[in-house]
């Protein structure tokens, strides 16, 4: 009985310590959306938890080991205990009763996070190796970078252009994948303003450490500005908008404008070379020809590379967006 | 030199070598024929590599008992043994200790390779920014490093099976020992096959290889996938071998509920292998086939499905976690009686709980795929089958701890393995509910968090058995003792840095380090962490190192095992170490319960003619 009373006494002390320890140590980013208080509670449930079971096996164990170890020159057995069979009833069933309670709580926190807003902001995501494409088919506008109201939640319809990625922001906690083929929502409510990243959280090819985008939540005010400074972008001249859609459609993470390698082959000089093609025959990149390598990218394929990668910007472009980036490729030198 | 080339591994080699050729030269004579470019390397190198495996078969002479029956000539009991000594472990042989022995070797050696591989990319993220590896090297070594590990624990876990299972019910070998030697040499050009993607430009998938993305990589991708594929072979045979064993084997009198508990681990670890391991050769070969011949089981442009793979990879490849976890849990509560002197607490229910674990097992696959764009309405019932697990886990705990309650506990080196093993599979266990709760699941899934807590359960499932068992039956398999202050410097070297180790990933992970990453944001302020766990991970193998040593010394400088060394109660202890070639000269009989210790006068088997 001493043996038992010391021990509880040593799981309540363990219990706390583990709990306090882990809360010091700081183990979560910044909460920035109301999904991140959903799973922040359930995850302090999981702590306490973790703290008590670790607290009642160690602390046992380890004080079997310090008052129960062999002494100098102590000969003799154990005691002969074969089991308990109301014991091990009990410790069956107190944990099942705790797993279905567990359950049950997880299955209201997941209730919580994907509760739906009608009035939610949509935003489509798009994302390829290795980029991330947002448009907001409301205000007709496409964007490299997320920019969210906050205090509203963006229901964000989400698929990719060839292999899966995963849209997480750790300040924001919940992640979905982006599949082929398949459109996937994920729906959020930010709830501080600041500047964040959406990181690809499934691995996919060998540059995905870096697939990355910036997120900014701002007020429904700056908001507004930024969707009209986006929406004004298509008046100016066709040359500065096809330098901003490169960018904002991704080209430029497979393309560069100096020369150097990357995923395709660099646009330095590109306008009226010769460009030797895969088929082994060449052909001279006129404008027919960029406008044909953005459309139909796989009706000439540039020898070195393979078709397929780049993805077809047919449907995602209009005759003017083509018609602008052309004209700025004509520019690079 | 003859010698040289009658060693059965160098003559497996040799075919392999011939086999890989002509298995090339076939498709490209193909090609010819019918019209095509005659050259493309991914067929050629695939059939080459298939029909390279099966040359290494029959080099070996792992096959040369079914052609001679098929030839309706008759064989003996064994093969004929012309190889004493070492030379035995070269070759074919029927021995289950042998094979055991050879199972084990090769596991350590894929454990050192795939140790290496995490040292190399470890090394690479002790600082931000990419030093000596390219993108494409550091995800080869990474996706290598956890299937090399995993087809490591498929051996180890084969070896302890082999080499205990008939020792333990008292059977003279297995029920198959033809196919038991096949089970262990097909995994050799397994080993070498997998491991040539790193030759053949590599792979950047991960040990998951999911499509569309392992329909895209490199040639090595299809390496890694016939690799496996073979690998699954050795553990579907090895599952039934061994659940025929359990099955038609026993001593007399060893009813279910006398057997020793590890046999009722094995049965369960069994059951699985023998049943999941067919679905990760399937899903794998889905994938080949898709990329040989267009088939578009995972293509989504011709109508094929992408997260099809993810529901058939996992439906082996969660149950594939207990057939790592269960012989080491199964060894924990084998040993842990002989160290503190009392019966196993709750014998039934721990034997129980194994095929509990076992069968929940089935049910939760779907845990992996919370964010993966699965049916909704999936979640929740996978929520409450994974948190199910937790019942049969927690009996076993509280059965170890109820087993060294009031026990008289000592502290050999396998002990001290046996407590870190408890200890560390704890953390684990702990860690795994917020992986099951779904919302916090979609904070924590595909960052450090997971690789920090399998990385515990694979440690405290599988590493410290691993070794605690070994300390323990190195002397029964080679007749000396290893170095008991070597291994306690290994055990003092190797458990702390892989507490820090996993706790810091875990830590990192809940921050937002992403898994799987070659390079990091320096604003994330990971570096120090990451450079804590480096330096860990190098000392985690500099306790392989002196483990190595041991060995090489012991088996050298070691004393002789004269008796009974640990005072077990367990059959294969009664008799001499190591142990005789046919195991025992008298057949024993059960006459009691196998953990009576601290029961004056109480006895589990008694041999014939012995009172
Ligand atoms: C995923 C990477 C990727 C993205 C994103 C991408 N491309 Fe490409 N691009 C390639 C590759 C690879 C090639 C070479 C193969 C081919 O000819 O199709 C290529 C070829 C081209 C060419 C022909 C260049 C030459 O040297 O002959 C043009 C022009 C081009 N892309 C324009 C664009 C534009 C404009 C965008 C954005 C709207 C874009 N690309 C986005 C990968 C990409
Ligand atoms: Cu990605
Ligand atoms: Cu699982």
């Amino acid at each position: 009985m001493k043996h038992l009373i010391t021990v509880a006494i040593l799981v309540v002390l363990g219990t706390l310590g583990v709990h306090a320890g882990l809360g010091t140590l700081g183990l979560l980013p910044e909460q920035a959306s109301l999904q991140a208080i959903a799973v922040d509670k359930l995850l302090d449930v999981h702590l306490w938890l973790i703290s008590f079971l670790f607290s009642l096996i160690v602390m046992t164990l380890a004080y079997s080991l310090a008052v129960f170890r062999r002494r100098k020159g102590e000969t003799g057995e154990g005691a002969h205990m074969e089991g308990n069979t109301t014991l091990e009833i009990f410790w069956t069933m107190i944990p099942l009763l705790a797993v279905v309670f567990l359950a049950f709580i997880g299955a209201a926190s997941l209730g919580e996070i994907r509760r739906i807003d009608p009035s939610a902001l949509q935003v489509n995501v798009l994302a390829g190796q290795w980029y991330w494409q947002y448009q907001y088919p409301e205000y007709g506008i496409v964007s490299t970078e997320l920019y969210l109201p906050v205090d509203r939640q963006v229901n964000l319809q989400m698929t990719s252009n060839d292999v899966i990625h995963s849209f997480w922001v750790p300040e924001f906690r919940v992640k979905q994948d982006l599949v082929p083929g398949q459109t996937t929502e994920l729906r959020v409510t930010p709830n501080m303003v600041g500047e964040f990243r959406v990181l690809c959280a499934e691995l996919c090819g060998t540059s995905h450490a870096y697939m990355e985008s910036a997120v900014f939540v701002v007020t429904e005010e700056d908001f507004a500005a930024w969707v009209e400074s986006q929406q004004s972008t298509a008046e100016v001249d066709p040359l500065l908008l096809g330098q901003q859609l490169v960018q904002r459609y991704g080209c430029t993470a497979c393309h560069s404008i100096d020369g150097s390698q990357r995923t395709g082959p660099t646009w330095a000089g590109v306008f009226e070379s010769v460009i030797p093609l895969a088929d082994g025959t060449t052909i001279i990149a006129d404008r027919e020809y960029l406008i044909q390598s953005i459309i139909n990218p796989n009706l000439h394929i540039v020898e070195g590379y393979n078709p397929n990668v780049m993805p077809s910007f047919a449907s995602v472009l209009d005759q003017t967006q083509v018609e602008a980036i052309a004209s700025y490729l004509e520019t690079l030198k | 030199m003859k010698k040289f080339f009658a060693l059965g591994l160098v003559r497996g080699l040799s075919w392999e070598i011939i086999g890989t050729a002509l298995g090339i030269g076939f498709v490209t004579l193909v090609r010819l024929l019918i019209g095509l470019p005659a050259w493309k390397a991914e067929p050629a190198v695939v059939f080459g590599a298939l029909l390279g495996a099966l040359f290494f078969l029959v080099g070996v002479g792992a096959v040369d008992d079914w052609f001679k029956w098929a030839v309706g000539r008759e064989t003996g009991e064994h093969f004929d043994d012309s190889h004493p000594g070492w030379r035995r472990y070269f070759g074919a042989s029927l021995d289950h200790k042998v094979i055991g022995i050879q199972y084990l070797v090769l596991s350590l050696i894929l454990m050192s390779v795939g140790g290496l591989f995490a040292l190399i990319f470890r090394t690479e993220l002790a600082e931000v920014q990419m030093q000596f590896l390219t993108l494409n090297q550091y995800n080869t070594l990474m996706s290598l490093h956890g299937m090399v590990m995993i087809v490591s624990i498929l051996l180890g876990i084969a070896a302890y099976m082999n080499y205990l299972v008939p020792l333990l019910i008292g059977a003279r070998d297995m029920a198959f020992p033809r196919l038991n030697a096949f089970s262990f040499w097909i995994a050799v050009p397994a080993g070498l096959i997998l491991l040539s993607s790193l030759f053949l430009g590599g792979f950047d998938t991960g040990w998951t290889g999911y499509p569309p993305l392992s329909a895209r990589a490199p040639l090595g991708m299809q390496m890694f996938f016939l690799g496996v594929s073979l690998a699954g072979f050795s553990s579907i045979f090895g599952g039934l071998n061994i659940l025929a064993t359990v099955i038609r084997l026993r001593a007399p009198g060893m009813t279910p509920f006398k057997m020793p508990i590890f046999v009722w681990a094995a049965l369960a670890t069994s059951l699985i292998s023998l049943t999941a391991t067919q679905l990760i050769g399937l899903s794998f070969q889905m994938v080949m086939l898709q990329r040989l011949f267009g088939m578009g089981f995972f293509d989504p442009a011709k109508g094929g499905n992408p997260v099809l793979f993810q529901h058939l990879f996992w439906f082996y490849s969660h149950p594939a976690v207990y057939v790592f976890v269960l012989p080491g849990l199964g060894l924990i509560s084998e040993l842990l009686p002989v160290f503190v002197r009392k019966p196993l607490f709750g014998y039934r229910w721990v034997a129980m709980s194994s095929l509990g674990i076992a069968l929940v097992g089935f049910l939760v696959w779907g845990h992996h795929m919370f964010t993966s764009g699965m049916a909704e309405y999936l979640r929740v019932p996978f929520m409450y089958s994974t948190l199910l697990v937790a019942v049969p886990t927690g009996v076993k705990f509280f059965s170890w701890v109820g087993t060294v309650w009031r026990g008289k506990i000592t502290f050999e080196t396998p002990m001290l393995f046996l407590l870190a093993s408890i200890v560390v599979f704890l953390l684990g266990g702990l860690t795994g509910p917020p992986n099951a709760t779904v919302s916090t699941d979609l904070h924590l899934h595909d960052t450090y968090y997971i690789v920090g807590h399998f990385h515990d359960t694979m440690f405290g499932g599988y590493i410290f058995p691993f070794f605690a068992a070994l300390y323990f039956w190195f002397p029964k398999m080679t007749g000396k003792r290893l170095n008991e202050r070597l291994g306690q410097l290994q055990f003092w070297l190797i458990t702390p840095s892989f507490v820090v180790l996993s706790l810091w990933m875990m830590r990192v992970g809940l921050l937002g380090m992403r898994r799987r990453i070659a390079d990091y944001d320096a604003a994330l302020g990971f570096e120090a962490s990451h450079l804590v766990m480096t330096v860990a991970g190098f000392l985690i193998g500099l306790s392989l190192i002196v483990f190595f040593i041991n060995v090489w010394y012991s088996l050298k400088k070691g004393p002789p095992a004269i008796g009974n060394l640990w005072n077990s109660r367990s059959p294969e202890w009664q008799v001499a170490s190591p142990m005789p070639v046919h195991n025992y000269d008298q057949p024993f009989e059960v006459v009691g319960e196998p953990y009576d210790y601290g029961l004056p006068g109480s006895q589990y088997i008694r041999f014939k003619g012995e009172k």
